[in-house]
C-alpha cells in the first residue's frame, strides 16, 4: 500500500490558551484535490500552514509521503503554497516571480526561464514574463502565483482561499481551471475554503473544521447527503437540524435529525402524506424567492423549518397554514447525545 | 489639469522670503570663503581670492584631526545605526505584544528630545559607569538620534513588506540568508541607504550632543566653533564651511530622491 500525500497523526497546536487546532487525524491520498472546510477560526488555515511547514504540530506528527516532516522549515518540504493574498514579488517581474523557486535551487538562467515560460503558458499567461504584479488584475495575479508554486513541480500543492478574492464570474472559472489543471498535473491538491459550495462542487473529498477538529470527512455527495454531526448539517448546506422529541414523535430517533430544505414538498389541502412519508403542519413565517426555488420559513411545532420549493409550485401567502411533507429516509440521524 | 493655478500674492512673498531666509545665509557662508578681509566679515566684501582653499588645504593641519574624528564618527555611528535600527523596526513591525507602541515611541523619543538634554543625561551615565570620554562616548551619544532616523525609514518599509512575501520565499525553498538577500533587502534597501545617509548628515554636523559627550578631541563643527572667536584667518573656517555643506547636502538630497521613489513604487504596487 502506498502511503499517504499527507498523513495528519493526532496533531494539535496551541496558540497560548487558544487551541487553533485539537487532535487531528487526517490521510490525504495522492493525486486526490481535497477540501478543507470550516467557518473562521475552526483551525483549517491552520493545518494548511502545518503541512507547509510554517508552523510545527506541538503534538503528534505531520508525515508527507510516507517522510516524518517534524521540524522540517518550508524551504525543505517539496511542497508549496499559493498564498491568499499571492505574496507575488513586487520587485520582482511576473517571469522573475515564478523563476524564483528555480534560480533559489540553482538552475542556470537560460533554463529557468523556458522553465517559467512554460509555467505561464500553462496558466494562460504566455507572454507575461516582462510585467510587474501592479501591472496584473488578481485573476491574473492568481495564475501567477499559481505558475510560480507549480513550476518547482511540488509533490503537494497548497491553496489557501484559492478564490477569495476574485468575483464570482471569475471564480467559477477559476474553479474549472484549478479541477482541469489537477487533473492534468496529477499533484495532490489541499485547498483551504469558508465556502461550502466551492469545496463541494470542486474537492474529491472534503474534511470540516469546526473548533480546531475534523468534524466529517468524505465525498462532496457523503458530507451533504450523510452529514455525521449537527455541525456538519447545519454549515454544508443549511440543513434544518430537528431536535430529539420532535424528531421521535415524526419517527427519527429520539436523535437529532438532518433534514435537507429540498427534502420538502407542499401538500395541497387534506392531501395525504404517500406511504413512508411523514407530514407537518405549520405557519408560513417568510418567503425568499432565490430564481429556481422558493425558501420558506415555516414555524411548526415551535420551530422553524426551512424548506425549498421549485418557485411557482405553489401560492405563497404569509401567515397562512401548510403542510410539508417529507420521506421519512430523509431525516438523516446525527451523532450526539439526544 | 488646464492651467497652474496661481498662489496668491501674499503667499508667494511669504514663500520667497522663507527660502530668502533659509538660504542666504548659506550664501553667505560661501561668500566669505573667497573674501580676502580676514580679520572680520565685512559685508560686501573689500575684495576676492582663492588663496583660503589653498592656506586650508596646505597650510593649516589643525584642520584634519577633526574632519576625519567628524568621519569616523559618523560612519561609525550610522553602522551602529543601520544594525540596531533595522533590527528594531524588523521585530516591532511584525511581533504584536502588549506595550508595542510604547516602545516604538520610545525608539523615536530621542529625536524630538532636546539635545542638550541627551547630552547632559549621557554625560552623566557614563560619568556613573565610569567610562572615559572617547570617540567611542561621541559616537554612542550620536548613535541615539542616528537610530531613529533609521527606524523611522525602515520600519515603514517593513509594515509594508508585510510577513507573506517571506513566507512565500520560504515557501518557494529560500532558507533566511537567500530570503534576506532576495527578497527582504531588495524590499527595504532605499528606505536603509535613505536612513543611513540622513543618520550620517545628522552625526557629521552635531554639536550639542558632541559637547557633552566628547573627551578632549573635537570633531569639525566643534573646531569650527572654537575657530570663530580666533581672529586670524577667518575665512579658513568658510572653506571648511563649504565643505561641510556639500558633504552633507549631497547625501541629504540623494536620501530625497530614493525615499520619494520608494514611495512611488510603493504607491503603484497597492
Amino acid at each position: 500500500m502506498t502511503s499517504p500525500a499527507v498523513r495528519f497523526q493526532n496533531v494539535s497546536r496551541r496558540f497560548g490558551e487558544v487551541k487553533a487546532v485539537d487532535g487531528v487525524s487526517l490521510d490525504i491520498a495522492p493525486g486526490e484535490l481535497f477540501a478543507m472546510l470550516g467557518p473562521l477560526g475552526s483551525g483549517k488555515t491552520t493545518c494548511l500552514r502545518l503541512i507547509a511547514g510554517f508552523e510545527q504540530p506541538d503534538e503528534g506528527h505531520i508525515e508527507i509521503f510516507g517522510a516524518r516532516a517534524d521540524g522540517l522549515p518550508p524551504y525543505k518540504r517539496n511542497v508549496n503554497t499559493v498564498f491568499q493574498d499571492y505574496a507575488l514579488f513586487p520587485h520582482m517581474t511576473v517571469g522573475e516571480n515564478v523563476a524564483y523557486g528555480l534560480m533559489i535551487k540553482g538552475m542556470g538562467r537560460a533554463e529557468r526561464e523556458s522553465k517559467a515560460a512554460e509555467a505561464l503558458a500553462m496558466v494562460k499567461l504566455k507572454g507575461f514574463e516582462a510585467r510587474r504584479a501592479a501591472q496584473l488584475s488578481g485573476g491574473q495575479r492568481q495564475r501567477v502565483a499559481l505558475a510560480r508554486a507549480l513550476v518547482n513541480n511540488p509533490k503537494v500543492l497548497l491553496l489557501d482561499e484559492p478564490l477569495g478574492a476574485l468575483d464570482l464570474k471569475l471564480r467559477e472559472q477559476m474553479q474549472e481551471e484549478l479541477r482541469a489543471l489537477q487533473k492534468g498535473l496529477g499533484i495532490t491538491f489541499v485547498f483551504v475554503t469558508h465556502d461550502q459550495g466551492e469545496a463541494l462542487s470542486m474537492a474529491n473529498r472534503v474534511a470540516i473544521f469546526n473548533e480546531g477538529r475534523i468534524q466529517q470527512v468524505g465525498t462532496p455527495t457523503d458530507v451533504y447527503e450523510r452529514p455525521r454531526t449537527r455541525f456538519v448539517a447545519d454549515f454544508v448546506g443549511s440543513a434544518n437540524v430537528l431536535a430529539p422529541d420532535l424528531a421521535g414523535r415524526l419517527g427519527a430517533g429520539p436523535r437529532w435529525v438532518s433534514l435537507r430544505p429540498e427534502k420538502i414538498t407542499l401538500l395541497a389541502d387534506g392531501q395525504g402524506a404517500p406511504e413512508g412519508w411523514v407530514s407537518l403542519d405549520g405557519r408560513l413565517a417568510s418567503a425568499s424567492y432565490q430564481g429556481s426555488v422558493t425558501r420558506l420559513a415555516v414555524d411548526a411545532e415551535g420551530v422553524r423549518i426551512t424548506a425549498a420549493v421549485p418557485a411557482g409550485s405553489a401560492p405563497i401567502v404569509t401567515g397562512s397554514t401548510l403542510r410539508l411533507a417529507w420521506p421519512k429516509a430523509a431525516m438523516v440521524l446525527l451523532e450526539g447525545e439526544p | 489639469m488646464s492651467s497652474d493655478p496661481k498662489a496668491p500674492l501674499g503667499l508667494r512673498i511669504a514663500a520667497t522670503g522663507g527660502l530668502l531666509l533659509l538660504h542666504l545665509p548659506l550664501l553667505l557662508i560661501v561668500v566669505y570663503a573667497f573674501t580676502t578681509e580676514e580679520k572680520s566679515f565685512q559685508f560686501p566684501p573689500p575684495g576676492f581670492t582663492t588663496k583660503w582653499f589653498g592656506i586650508a588645504w596646505s597650510e593649516r593641519p589643525d584642520i584634519w584631526p577633526p574632519l576625519f574624528l567628524s568621519l569616523k564618527v559618523a560612519a561609525i555611528a550610522t553602522c551602529l545605526a543601520l544594525v540596531l535600527g533595522t533590527f528594531a523596526a524588523a521585530g516591532l513591525s511584525r511581533a504584536r505584544f502588549f506595550g508595542r507602541e510604547t516602545v516604538s515611541l520610545l525608539f523615536v523619543l530621542p529625536i524630538a528630545l532636546p539635545g542638550i538634554i541627551t547630552g547632559i543625561s549621557l554625560r552623566s551615565a557614563f560619568d556613573i559607569m565610569g567610562l572615559d570620554f572617547s570617540t567611542w562616548t561621541i559616537v554612542l551619544g550620536h548613535a541615539t538620534f542616528c537610530i531613529v532616523v533609521v527606524y523611522n525609514n525602515a520600519i515603514a518599509r517593513f509594515r509594508r513588506l508585510g510577513g507573506n512575501l517571506i513566507e512565500a520565499s520560504m515557501d518557494l525553498g529560500a532558507n533566511g540568508l537567500q530570503t534576506l538577500y532576495y527578497v527582504v533587502l531588495p524590499q527595504i534597501g532605499t528606505a536603509l541607504l535613505a536612513g543611513g545617509m540622513l543618520a550620517f548628515a545628522l552625526s557629521f554636523d552635531e554639536v550639542i550632543v558632541t559637547t557633552f559627550t566628547a573627551g578632549q578631541q573635537s570633531t569639525l563643527p566643534i573646531w569650527m566653533l572654537s575657530e570663530l572667536i580666533r581672529p586670524r584667518q577667518r575665512p579658513v573656517t568658510n572653506v571648511v564651511a563649504v565643505f561641510v555643506i556639500v558633504t552633507t547636502m549631497v547625501p541629504i538630497l540623494l536620501a530625497y530622491y530614493l525615499t520619494r521613489e520608494g514611495e512611488h513604487t510603493g504607491g503603484s504596487s497597492k
